[in-house]
């Protein structure tokens, strides 16, 4: 049996860690964006904050499992912001790589200018903010959309893909630059795969189902 | 007014092996007022089902009536069937004394007699007929060490059971009633009067005797049932509101009023 405070205690604190996180996305596509190694190298500096404030919400979470004993949806909820947490930690590991790849580039001129990648990004944080605002509403068919839209940003990953491998063909000078915009598409995409698993998520603390949101067909 | 009783629903996820009980809408009396309402369920042999529920919700009540301990209460009737062994043992005609050697209980206080160690043990035994020193001292023995008892009571099996502290002495209750072989152990909040490490041990012990007996628990202890319980009923005001896998009953309750109560929304 767990006190209602408490509980809603930790929603708030991971609506916090959600919006540091998403600043920190939003922030280092900036920085990429416009070549901004400043916000780029403040982004990769704000990283540890963000782990810190994960780390002292799963030591909540614990102290409360053992002070506690939360079952039923309480116990979903608890266990759900360990993992939401975890997963929020990560993206924002995600977007300190972005803005390392951006002092990687450092002020060399861009191979093509960048169009895609912000829109993925936005996409990605979108969809992050979304899964959160379903989770605070344990709304399973606000995370189901959410998750849908995990299409789109991997329709474009592909997309900057192809273009970046048609850009390297007979032009060894863009590969270094090339490889690192790949990493970085790849760390964005990372990004919309890390909200779909907490829209799972979202889908067990309101329901107690474990599911699959967007199985790989021939797969599991 | 008839109480609807959902068997099917309720029983669905109980695992199909051959049950040790099967109870067929129970009711149980106390003069006019109806305590338990229409029971329906299987209780799985060799596993540990546990009954929880807020006080008054007929939890004891329903143990009571799978050993028919209720019998000299006044004014008190059970209706429906409780099957163990092909017997109705709410059928009047029932040896009780037989069910009583099939079915042991033990309660929430430890009550050892005012006897030896061994005597305590050796009390069912003898009261069914067991005569011979070496015969009884076998049984005595197996039976405390089925109650993890043995190793800490083997050289002073003369003194006092008085002399044990209260977890040994309710240790040494689940050694008596291992002691005339019974097939179930009913046991009413056994914990409640005991310390953390006492309770730790008897909450293993439990778990290890689940391998040979089928245990029915009744506990107010929300963790304990969590802990100790392969299955969990659930009662409310004498009905059956959900019974199901522990695991499952406790991460993921189907009926709202479970979900209440286990999140301490209850009212």
């Amino acid at each position: 049996m767990v006190r209602k405070e408490e509980l809603s205690g930790l929603e708030g604190e991971l609506r916090a860690l959600g919006a540091q996180v998403i600043r920190a996305l939003r922030g280092a596509m900036r920085a990429l964006s416009r070549r901004d190694l400043v916000a780029a190298q403040g982004v990769i500096d704000g990283d540890g904050g963000i782990n810190a404030r994960r780390a002292a919400l799963e030591e909540r979470c614990i102290r409360l499992l053992a002070t506690q004993q939360p079952a039923a949806s309480d116990l979903r909820l608890v266990t759900g912001v360990m993992h939401i947490a975890t997963d929020l930690e990560r993206a924002a590991d995600h977007a300190k790589g972005l803005a390392r790849i951006t002092l990687f580039i450092g002020d060399e001129a861009l191979i093509k200018p960048l169009v895609d990648l912000p829109r993925m990004a936005r996409l990605a944080a979108g969809m992050l903010s979304g899964a959160l605002r379903a989770f605070s509403a344990r709304d399973v068919g606000a995370a189901r959309e959410v998750a849908r839209r995990d299409d789109e940003v991997d329709a474009l990953h592909d997309r900057i893909h192809q273009e970046l491998f048609a850009l390297m063909v007979g032009r060894p000078e863009v590969i270094r630059q090339a490889t690192y915009l790949m990493w970085a598409s790849h760390a964005v995409e990372r990004v919309a795969d890390l909200a779909t698993n907490i829209c799972e998520r979202v889908v067990f603390v309101a329901t107690g189902a474990m599911e699959e949101l967007n199985p790989v067909p021939g797969e599991g | 007014m008839v109480t609807k009783t959902r068997p099917v629903e309720v029983n669905q996820r109980i695992e199909a092996e051959a049950p040790a009980f099967r109870v067929r809408n129970l009711s149980f009396f106390y003069g006019r007022e109806k305590v338990l309402k229409g029971i329906t369920m299987d209780i799985p042999r060799h596993r540990v089902t546990a009954i929880m529920g807020p006080s008054g919700c007929g939890k004891s009540t329903f143990l009571r009536v799978l050993n028919r301990l209720y019998e000299r209460i006044p004014g008190a009737k059970a209706t429906g069937e409780v099957w163990l062994d092909g017997e109705n043992i709410l059928d009047p005609r029932l040896d009780v004394v037989a069910l009583r050697r099939k079915v042991g209980m033990v309660f929430q206080k430890p009550n050892p007699f005012p006897k030896s160690i061994f005597d305590n043990v050796a009390y069912g035994p003898r009261i069914h007929g067991v005569r011979g020193r070496r015969k009884l001292s076998f049984i005595v023995e197996r039976a405390l060490r089925q109650a993890a008892l043995w190793d800490e009571v083997k050289d002073k099996l003369k003194r006092s059971a008085f002399d044990l502290s209260g977890g040994q002495q309710q240790r040494l209750c689940i050694a008596r009633a291992l002691a005339v072989e019974p097939q179930v152990l009913l046991m009413d909040e056994p914990t409640s009067a005991l310390d953390p490490a006492a309770t730790a041990k008897i909450e293993e012990l439990v778990r290890t005797l689940s391998q040979g007996f089928t245990v029915v628990i009744v506990t107010h202890n929300l963790q304990q049932a969590a802990r100790v319980s392969h299955h969990t009923a659930f009662l409310l005001s004498g009905e059956l509101v959900e019974y199901a896998p522990t695991e499952e009953l406790f991460t993921r309750p189907k009926d709202p009023r479970t979900e209440d109560y286990l999140t301490g929304r209850f009212s």
